[in-house]
């Protein structure tokens, strides 16, 4: 490491400073749309230090690579999103706080570092990053009850699953000496599969299962998304996510390759747990929202496919995969912040009812964003499901794409049921008054449109992921 | 010189002790602090270790935990006092409105 | 030539500003974005077709929706003779009928909605013919479908228009499976669905066999039979030709458009299109035939005694599609798509002309309760008749040249050719006969519905009446770039289509073909002169024609009694079995099991995990531990610790 490698963590250090500042702006700038428009700004700059940021450095600690640029391209424009359907949001909630934007952007540092880890202890300190404040945010709306307990929830369920994490890297440490992911891979090359070192391999699986919410370590899930912010929810259904998937398939796919014979068959009890657990539970919630939180849960289920698949197929569906999933859910949550006014919650399945004959608009994309979830061509939620049944059974685990389908046929149940509402029922009292702002609005216009051009033109995303795993 | 899986035991003695901990207490600060054992009980075992295969990446390790564990400490308690703005009680049975 | 893509996207633009915005900003003004978007792939379709006479052709992929292996899901755009011809008949006859309809739907609340559907169904048509795929063509295929679906159904309040739109749809269903299979079978055998590989490699099916119920089939007429399958159910061919007089529901100009001069001849399309599976397989050939010349008869004896205006023009439709099969089956499909071409202007007008007569009549459609109405509406009564010379097969008019490239091509071919000529020329008398008597009915003799009704005859406005005049000279014209060497023309259709559909097989003397045109001439000389003494001269012959032979009469009434037929041993057994064996296993709950026992088994599975989800953290924790130990657990058991 010398100055002259200062370049592959520039957009760390620059996101790193710039949240500072965005932090302290908070003190002098009065009108809080301006703080959130500076995050946006600060993303871009980040960016612009992307593309010459490839490289290894602290001796394969941090790594920047395809991998990890294609998920930082994921948690920037997750960031972008959730800021522009924040500010309205906020000030309807009155928690208008400007250290709401430098708290996502400490937390996209954290999952930049995460996917960018090429040593654990590297790992670790990111999504505790990540981790710290998201718990924030969680209970970012003080005085509003639900939201203090699902902050509770999140953060106690969190610091125990972190101190499961530590004790499978320790338990790492101790087989191989180790914490670079890269030297795990080749000293395990040359071990016997010992119960030691496969209890090591279920710690982890265990922390970073919580942390994509896989069943049976998913139950803090629902709760968490419920009671906290919709537009955190938003975020947290998909930026973080989306990081524990980078962990996942850096720890797994790289450092216990050698060990995958024996992961495999538990990640594969998991996802289809995880898929009957998201799926049937969502069949029973009479809140949007709630629903939605379990339809999260299904739907890393379903993307768990693609490391269980692995190989460049696999890891480039996972990621492709991710990256619809951001679009769908966050258009589908920014629909739910539409509905949200001063004395409206709008999450309930009973206020969709006539959606379409008050709003037609707001019904017609909430109906694009349940084709999509529920993985209907022409969008993206069948381009990205297509993909994953094609590496699994490229893989040679066809079996596991048909219990894949059938379970998405059951999440048409839930799905269909809100256009169902907004369609086929009468609307009842009087009609839902739309708080829409102009940010919102673009939030939703890019979600929308990226939703039918992936699945209408998949090519270049399909190609991008396989060029940057390749 | 003691041996090493001496430490481990207790490493992991302290670990599960702290896990018991989380599982049985109701009160909020308790689990807190066996959330904080479980803690020790890794750093416990990464000092030995480290130690005893002279590496330095254990030790580095614990000093990150012990810093992270401090924050967490400052974001827990936090949360608590805005849990108690709304709701007077430390009892985890009462806080449990969102279920299903 | 990249121009070529503004021919779909134009009205696929039309349709989102419409369907998004037409509620609230054009309301009343809606035809405008519509129209004029149909009017630029009009213009767009000329300059393609103008490329395509200078030897230009085009066969792309624009892109690749899906890559997987050998499977390539792509939209591409083949534009040759075929398409061409295609194009500006799809285009010319849907912009004028959206002329047409600014005039007809005025008042209608669902304006915006009405355009918004024609421009949806005019990009799905324009995909479905420009496609270089059978997938795409599928897609478009079943796109129109539904369209039409939309505007049979279109007053959906009317019980008797949502029926037909069902009716519509399900008959579809029958035809479109069999395409359905033919298209997987295709992708099976030859492992691509483009056209040019699977037409280059289809003859390497040909010693290909497999047996169906111990009957050995070549693999080639089962594809080709499965995709006639599918022209049969959208070109109303018999015997599932049921939906199309019903879809007269409709408003008149989406009869013209989609069930008179676009959607209904896909099927023809479809023959010609995929004509080098077709042409090595004379069993399949010998059955398009046969089924063209049966429905070309069929359909034309029940015109014959059809009071409704619109459902005589479309048992005429069904019947002059009959010519169009009838044509392909004997390997002329240059014949057939020169009548498909002219058929287009011809029936078009005719079903404008009708909907002009009901516009002035309140929407009267049965022709006795008229009468005389040359007088009030003249536009429409000249602009009907040179549709109905035309149809006829009169020297001269558009219908003339391409029936009688048929029926030579038919006679020429030989064998069942020979016979199906015998189909075809009856039709050409009965086709006279029926279009005269509507003629005849509501022009001629002395108007004999109410005294309102007289007091509000009136001709139709410019919209709907310039539209006719147009269509007219089509009516007129469309034949004469296809005059055959005899009369002294230079069949330049015939000679411009070969590149794609290859030359008509058969040979045929001067004597041959001057008798088959005479007589093709004869006959509707003769139609129109009975229609004339029956209607016109001596009034009670029909009606004692129709005494003496009661039986026929009734059973041409009934249209042959299919919607019965159809009825007994399909709509009830189906609600017979639906009712008493479904219903009946409730008790015995073996069907009730399973199709309300899942839904009700998860729901119950779900109420009962979900009390696992109780809010409470110590049970959330606990259940992430024994997860943890359950691993340990299993890892230790597999392992043998």
């Amino acid at each position: 490491m010398n100055f002259t490698d200062i370049h592959t963590l520039m957009p760390e250090i620059v996101m790193a400073v710039l949240a500072l500042a965005v932090l302290l702006s908070e003190l002098v700038i009065r009108r809080k749309e301006t703080v959130g428009l500076l995050a946006i700004v600060s993303v871009a700059v980040t960016a612009y230090f992307i593309p010459t940021s490839f490289g290894t450095v602290f001796n394969g600690m941090f790594i920047s690579d395809g991998y990890s640029v294609f998920f930082k391209f994921i948690f920037f424009t997750c960031l972008i999103l959730t800021v522009l359907i924040s500010s309205r949001y906020l000030e309807i909630e009155r928690s208008s706080h400007g250290e709401y934007y430098a708290l996502l952007m400490f937390a996209t540092l954290g999952m930049m570092l995460m996917a960018s880890a090429g040593d654990l202890i590297v790992l670790y300190l990111g999504l505790e990053l990540m981790a710290l404040s998201l718990y924030v945010l969680t209970g970012f709306i003080r005085h509003e009850y639900r939201s203090n307990e699902a902050s509770l929830k999140y953060f106690l369920l969190g610091a125990f699953s972190s101190a499961i994490l530590l004790y499978g890297i320790m338990m790492i440490y101790a087989q191989t000496g180790t914490t670079d992911i890269n030297t795990i891979s080749s000293v395990l090359t040359e071990k016997k599969a010992t119960v030691s070192l496969l209890l090591s391999v279920i710690f982890l699986l265990v922390a970073f299962s919580f942390k994509i919410a896989l069943a049976p370590f998913h139950m803090w899930t629902p709760d968490v998304y419920e009671g906290a912010p919709t537009s955190i929810t938003a975020f947290m259904s998909v930026g973080p996510k989306a990081a524990g998937f980078a962990v996942l398939g850096r720890v797994f796919l790289v450092g216990l390759y050698p060990l995958q014979i024996n992961w495999i068959p538990l990640l594969i009890g998991l996802s289809i747990l995880t898929m009957a657990v998201g799926n049937i539970l969502a069949i029973q919630q009479r809140s949007v929202k709630r629903m939605l939180a379990y339809s999260s849960i299904a739907h890393a289920g379903y993307a768990v496919i693609g490391i269980i698949a692995g190989g460049n197929e696999g890891v480039s569906a996972m990621m492709n995969y991710l990256l619809i999933y951001m679009f769908m859910n966050i258009g589908a949550f920014s629909i739910l912040i539409l509905m949200r006014s001063e004395d409206f919650l709008g999450e309930s399945l009973d206020d969709f009812k006539g959606l379409a004959k008050t709003h037609p608009l707001t019904a017609g994309l909430m109906l694009l964003f349940m084709f999509s979830l529920t993985g209907i061509p022409p969008t993206a939620g069948f381009i990205g499901k297509f993909y994953l049944f094609k590496a699994a059974v490229g893989a040679g685990y066809t079996w596991l794409a048909i219990v894949t389908v059938i379970f998405s046929a059951i999440s048409a149940y839930f799905y269909l049921r809100v256009v169902i509402y907004m369609y086929m029922h009468e609307p009842e009292g009087e009609a839902v008054s739309l708080s829409g702002s102009p940010s919102l609005g673009l939030a939703l216009l890019i979600s929308a449109l990226l939703v039918l051009f992936i699945g209408i033109y998949p090519s270049p995303f399909i190609s991008f992921a396989r060029i940057v795993t390749g | 010189m003691i041996p090493l899986h001496w430490y481990l035991w207790l490493g992991s003695i302290v670990f599960c002790i702290g896990i018991f901990g989380f599982l049985a207490k109701r009160n909020i600060i308790i689990m807190f602090l066996s959330i904080e054992l479980m803690l020790n009980g890794v750093n416990i075992s990464l000092v030995a270790l480290s130690h005893y295969m002279q590496d330095l990446r254990g030790e580095i390790l614990v000093f990150f935990i012990i810093a992270v564990a401090a924050a967490e400490a400052a974001i827990g308690l936090a949360i608590v006092v805005s849990l108690f703005r709304n709701r007077t009680s430390p009892h985890v049975d009462e806080i449990r409105e969102l279920k299903g | 030539m990249n121009y070529y893509l503004l021919i779909p996207f134009l009205p696929l633009a039309a349709f989102l500003i419409n369907i998004l915005l037409g509620r609230k900003l054009f309301r009343h003004q809606a035809h405008w974005p519509s129209t004029l978007a149909v009017l630029g792939s009009l213009v767009v379709s000329v300059l393609v077709l103008i490329d395509v006479l200078n030897g230009q052709t085009l066969n792309r992929d624009l892109y690749s929706w899906i890559i997987s292996g050998k499977f390539r899901v792509s939209v591409g755009f083949l534009i040759d003779q075929l398409t061409a011809v295609m194009l500006i008949v799809v285009t010319s006859v849907s912009f004028l009928v959206h002329v047409y309809s600014i005039g007809y739907m005025h008042d209608d609340p669902g304006y915006y909605r009405f355009y918004s559907y024609l421009s949806l169904f005019t990009f799905s048509m324009l995909m479905l013919v420009m496609s270089n795929n059978f997938l795409q063509l599928y897609f478009g295929w079943e796109a129109v479908g539904l369209c039409s679906y939309l505007l049979i159904g279109f007053w959906y309040q009317k019980k008797s228009a949502s029926d037909a739109g069902k009716k519509a749809f399900i008959v579809n269903r029958f035809g479109d499976f069999g395409f359905g299979l033919g298209v997987i079978l295709i992708f099976l055998t030859l492992g691509t669905l483009h056209y040019s590989p699977v037409f280059e490699t289809i003859g390497t099916l040909s010693e290909k066999t497999v047996s169906i119920f111990g009957l050995e089939m070549n693999i080639i007429t089962i594809i080709a039979l499965l995709l006639f399958c599918g022209a049969v159910g959208k070109s109303a061919q018999l015997p599932l030709h049921v939906w199309l007089p019903d879809a007269m529901e409709g408003p008149t100009p989406v009869s013209a458009l989609i069930h008179a001069a676009t959607m209904v001849t896909a099927g023809v399309f479809l023959v010609a299109r995929a004509n080098p599976i077709f042409s090595l397989s004379p069993t399949a050939m010998s059955v398009v035939a046969v089924v063209g010349g049966l429905t070309a008869l069929f359909a034309a004896t029940i015109a014959l005694v059809q009071n409704d205006i619109k459902r005589v023009i479309a048992y005429s439709t069904v019947s002059q599609l009959g010519y169009m099969f009838l044509a392909c089956g004997v390997g002329a499909y240059g014949a057939g798509i020169f009548h498909l071409y002219t058929h287009a202007y011809f029936k078009a007008l005719l079903f404008l002309c009708a909907g002009s007569v009901m516009h002035a009549m309140g929407g009267e459609l049965d022709c006795q309760k008229m009468g005389g109405l040359r007088k009030y509406m003249p536009v429409t009564y000249w602009t009907m008749l040179i549709a109905s010379l035309s149809i006829s097969g009169i020297p001269g008019l558009a219908g003339f040249f391409s029936k009688d490239e048929i029926l030579f091509r038919a006679y020429a071919a030989g064998g069942v050719g020979k016979f199906v000529w015998l189909l075809g020329t009856i039709a050409a008398l009965l086709t006279a006969f029926y279009s005269f008597r509507l003629i005849f009915l509501t022009f001629h003799g002395e108007f004999r519905g109410t005294e309102e009704q007289k007091h509000h005859l009136h001709e139709s406005p410019k919209a709907m009446t310039i539209p006719l005049l147009l269509l007219a000279i089509g009516a007129v014209g469309a034949g004469w770039v296809g005059i055959p060497p005899l009369l002294g023309g230079g069949e330049h259709f015939a000679e411009y289509i070969a590149p794609v559909v290859g030359h008509p097989a058969g040979e045929a003397t001067h004597a041959e073909e001057w008798m088959t045109m005479g007589l093709s001439v004869l006959v509707g000389l003769a139609g129109i002169l009975t229609a004339w003494i029956f209607y016109l001269r001596k009034r009670e012959i029909p009606v004692r024609l129709a005494e003496k032979f009661q039986p026929i009469y009734r059973v041409l009434w009934n249209k042959y009694y299919f919607d019965e037929l159809y009825d007994f041993i399909i709509v009830r057994p189906s609600l017979f079995v639906a009712r008493n064996i479904i219903m009946g296993f409730t008790d015995g709950a073996i069907i009730e099991g399973i199709v309300n026992g899942v839904p009700a088994f998860i729901g119950w599975l779900g109420s009962h995990v979900r009390k696992v989800q109780s809010g409470l953290l110590q049970h959330y924790a606990t259940f992430m531990a024994l997860g943890l130990f359950l691993l340990i657990a299993i890892v230790m058991i597999v392992t043998g610790v």
